[in-house]
């Protein structure tokens, strides 16, 4: 009888991610467990291992794990993926009886990192915000719009940006970013 | 494009990023059952559609996802406050609390 065998595919496969020498490059963040957690913060935070931000916009990142605000009682959980299922089990036990919400959406989008010293031009291309250091400092996210496509953005570093986005989006997204690049300098 | 500020995410943010979703402080009767024909209809469909200051319902919904209220100038476009749903209409020398 012949084995089945079912191979993991990341939409991002087979794609070459663009980079520009030096001003700006795109690579792939790989795979992670994800989570939509909607509830009170405290709730959840030592089980995490991380605590929830309660102040908008920002993000708290440790030992490999991140909470990100996403709303007032809405936060995007990103882990390696081979916590995901540990993970999952100790945040629902936390969460026993109380009322929230927890959803695993590890395999709904695709991270990217974008960095470079051009960075916020090449993201301006299709977004709108202001990311001046001074008003989009390292450790602040967001969902917002590149272009057509709705993403989490979030500042890592000084130079580099950790974009969330729904898998069907990414090859969009990927090309979106590769035709900017030839607009930077 | 308008700046719209989120009164969630407590920053200004492009217009593309909300939804509106129409006139702001508009209750549900508790009881739908005992609300006559009238009322009903007023309910559903009666809106107050005035020339300056309008109370309205806007959704940051490519952000942090919330309805929030909004106090904007339907001449000017002009969007002079806003606040959090659930929260009564603020005070601008605006006229009175318009419709139910
Ligand atoms: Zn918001």
């Amino acid at each position: 009888m012949a084995d089945q065998i079912a191979r993991r595919r990341s939409v991002l496969d087979g794609w070459a991610l663009p980079s520009r020498a030096g001003l700006a490059s795109l690579t792939n963040a790989g795979t992670a467990a994800r989570f939509v957690y909607r509830g009170a913060p405290e709730l959840v935070g030592d089980a995490f291992g991380v605590s929830l931000p309660t102040v908008p916009l920002r993000a708290h990142a440790q030992s490999g794990r991140a909470a990100l605000w996403l709303g007032p009682d809405e936060w995007l959980l990103l882990s390696a993926e081979a916590d995901g299922s540990t993970l999952a089990v100790a945040l629902s036990s936390a969460l026993n009886g109380k009322p929230a919400a927890l959803v695993d959406i590890s395999h709904r989008q695709v991270g990217l990192i974008v960095s470079g010293s051009s960075v916020e031009a090449l993201l301006n291309a299709g977004c709108s915000l202001d990311l001046d250091m001074t008003t989009f400092p390292v450790g602040m996210c967001t969902r917002t719009l590149l272009a057509k496509a709705e993403i989490v953005l979030w500042r890592t570093a000084g130079d580099t940006f950790r974009i969330e986005v729904a898998r069907s989006f990414a090859p969009y997204i990927v090309a979106l970013l590769d035709e900017a690049m030839h607009g930077i300098a | 494009m308008l700046l719209i500020t989120c009164p969630y995410c407590c920053t200004a943010r492009p217009e593309s990023e909300f939804r509106y979703s129409g006139e702001a402080h508009i209750a549900r009767p508790l009881e739908p059952a005992t609300v006559s024909d009238d009322d009903w209809a007023a309910f559903l469909y009666m809106r107050t559609n005035p020339k300056g200051l309008h109370a309205e319902r806007w959704r940051h919904i490519h952000g942090c996802g919330r309805f929030f209220n909004a106090l904007r100038n339907t001449v000017t476009d002009q969007i002079l406050k806003t606040y959090p749903a659930g929260t009564p209409r603020p005070g601008l020398g605006a006229p009175a609390e318009g419709g139910r």
